[in-house]
């Protein structure tokens, strides 16, 4: 199991129930659809997920780790490990190239920078763009940007890729592109979770988990 | 499950970042460091190069030349040196050299038709041949007096003496007590006895049938060997007047010269208060950018954690940060406070020096800020929730 939550809940502020009880099991080689309308909890989901915030009650284990029991910086140590992250706006460094934007990926994993640097390359052919290492980002399309940011999220070989809205700032050709690249690699063996409110990207997704007002459906 | 650590390269990477993609931001929050610190090592630069200068031209003049004057008598008068004065003075041991000056009562004028009171500030004495020699003087223009000249209405003028009087050439004439005198040489400057610049000298033998001189040296001057200088200095009262022993006042010209070097960092205290306030307010200029930095880059700061960064590496970027933005101002100011002192200096011709202390305060006193800069926004880094990269807005 690389991904387990039990009866997970979460409020904020000790008022606003985001997750009221939330059961999820995702097996290693899955591709999943989180997706709900706004408001539904997904975000809070993904938090959870990615372990970049805790749980109010419940058990949120990653990869075998109960978060419950590691430091923050044991929790950094995991991300760095085991999670990759694709946003919905990129989060690229400007004026850095490409090659160097996706080697940052492996910046907190212990790599030297020219091991880093070498991965960055196979990462950025892997989803098709060896020939763009040196354009910086202003210079590539929104699909092409993403497809960097996906190679970043994949530059240290994580065993799961969290991707929030990975389409979202994408006209349908490039989204397109970029959903290829996610498909190729659950086929090469990552386990990927989308988290989406676009049920067409959900229909796409071999399993889909719907959720509403902080459970699943 | 342990975190890996960041590179000493890595951390230099991470913290330039910010400083590469804000160009203009980083100029000018260096810019309030480089000030402060130009500043303070030029103004230490500048003084040391004075100090050194004085040192130097003591050096050059050499400490060993003593002067003696009357004093004042038990009731108070104006006491006189014996003329015998400069006889005695010659025969102490180690005295090497020896020359004697007495004030005459005299103006020296261009023509006689300036009234006498108008004197110019100068002085005339009747000097012995020696003096010249004692004083290591030289003569700018013209001869010094010798055994024939000294006899005859023949003056030298001291160069202060020459300016005011405007006479840039010998071979004129001057108006002293009543008659004329033949202006016949013109000193150049004397640092260890200026009340000869402002002279016009005449011989002892001239000044007593000229100018109705009493034949009493007002100052004698003696150069003896650098080791007994204190003994010379102890014996020359009982020497000159051995019979009052008391109205003979023996100074050190050379004294005044190492007081003005000991003093020359003295009056920089002001600038360099001045130089450290410039440098505080760069501080929290630079501590303002951090914090407006960190404020922007929320989201780049959830990126790292979500990257795997910790909350100490966090910090540590963003207090590399400032490091780096202080030490860019600390460096570019250093080179400016050199190239201060170095003009400066060289205008005025000065040995410029710009001691090493100096530059390594400035290094550490920039560390010191950039570190005390970047702690508050570090630590505000640090604290951000990792969540922050994923919200929309």
């Amino acid at each position: 199991m690389i991904i387990e939550l039990r009866e997970v809940t979460k409020v904020y502020n000790g008022q606003v129930q985001a997750l009221r009880g939330v059961d999820l099991e995702v097996e290693p080689g899955e591709l999943l659809a989180i997706v709900g309308p706004s408001g539904s909890g997904k975000s809070t989901m993904l938090h959870m997920i990615g372990t970049l915030d805790r749980p109010t009650s419940g058990t949120v284990r990653i990869a075998g780790h109960d978060v419950a029991k590691l430091t923050d910086r044991q929790l950094s140590a995991l991300r760095a490990r085991h999670l990759g992250f694709v946003f919905q706006q990129f989060h690229l460094s400007p004026g850095v190239t490409a090659l160097d934007n996706v080697a940052d990926g492996m910046l907190y994993s212990g790599a030297p920078l020219r091991e880093r640097r070498r991965r960055a390359r196979k990462a950025l052919e892997r989803v098709g763009l060896g020939h763009r290492l040196d354009h910086k980002p202003n210079q590539m399309s929104g699909g092409e940007q993403q497809r960097v940011a996906v190679a970043r999220a994949v530059v240290g070989d994580p065993p799961l890729l969290l991707a929030d809205e990975p389409t979202g700032n994408l006209d349908t050709a490039s989204g397109a592109e970029v959903l290829k690249v996610l498909k190729d690699l659950n086929d090469a063996g990552t386990t990927i979770a989308i988290i989406t409110h676009d049920n067409d990207i959900a229909e796409w997704c071999p399993r889909q988990v719907r959720m509403r007002d902080g459970r699943l459906t | 499950m342990k975190p890996a650590r960041l590179s000493a390269r890595d951390v230099l990477r991470v913290g330039a970042v910010g400083l590469r993609t804000r160009p203009t931001r980083v100029f000018l929050s260096a810019l309030g460091i480089a000030i402060g610190i130009a500043t303070m090592i030029a103004v230490i630069g500048i003084s040391s190069s004075s100090r050194e200068q004085l040192l130097r031209q003591l050096d050059r003049l050499g400490t060993n030349l003593l002067t003696v004057g009357p004093g004042q008598t038990m009731f108070g008068e104006e006491a006189k040196l014996p003329v015998k004065a400069l006889e005695m003075v010659e025969r102490i041991g180690p005295v090497q050299t020896a020359a004697a000056t007495g004030v005459v009562d005299a103006s020296v004028r261009r023509t006689d038709r300036i009234p006498e009171a108008v004197t110019g500030g100068i002085t005339v004495q009747a000097a012995s041949a020696e003096l010249l020699k004692t004083l290591e003087g030289e003569v700018r223009h013209g001869t010094w007096l010798n055994a024939a000249t000294e006899r005859q209405p023949a003056v030298v003028l001291g160069s202060e003496a020459a300016k005011r009087l405007g006479i840039t050439r010998t071979g004129v004439r001057v108006w002293m007590g009543d008659r004329w005198f033949s202006v016949i040489g013109i000193l150049g400057p004397m640092t260890l006895a200026p009340e000869i610049e402002r002279s016009a000298l005449v011989g002892f033998p001239a000044a007593e049938r000229f100018l109705d001189f009493d034949g009493h040296a007002t100052t004698i001057y003696e150069r003896s060997t650098d080791a007994s200088v204190e003994a010379v200095r102890a014996i020359l009262p009982q020497t000159v007047n051995p019979e009052n022993p008391e109205e003979v006042e023996v100074s050190r010209p050379s004294d005044g010269l190492a007081a003005k070097a000991a003093a020359a960092g003295a009056f920089t205290n002001l600038l360099l208060g001045l130089g450290a306030v410039a440098l505080l307010v760069g501080g929290v200029g630079v501590a303002n950018t951090m914090v407006i930095s960190v404020l922007e880059r929320r989201k780049e700061i959830g990126l790292r954690r979500s990257l795997g960064a910790t909350r100490g590496q966090i910090r540590v970027q963003f207090l590399a940060e400032s490091l780096l933005l202080s030490a860019l101002g600390g460096v570019v100011g250093a080179l400016l406070g050199t190239l201060a002192t170095g003009g400066y200096a060289l205008s005025r011709d000065w040995p410029p020096i710009v001691p090493p202390w100096a530059i390594g305060g400035a290094i550490g006193a920039t560390l010191l800020i950039g570190t005390i800069a970047g702690i508050y926004p570090a630590m505000r880094a640090a604290r951000m929730s990792p969540t922050m990269a994923l919200a929309t807005t």
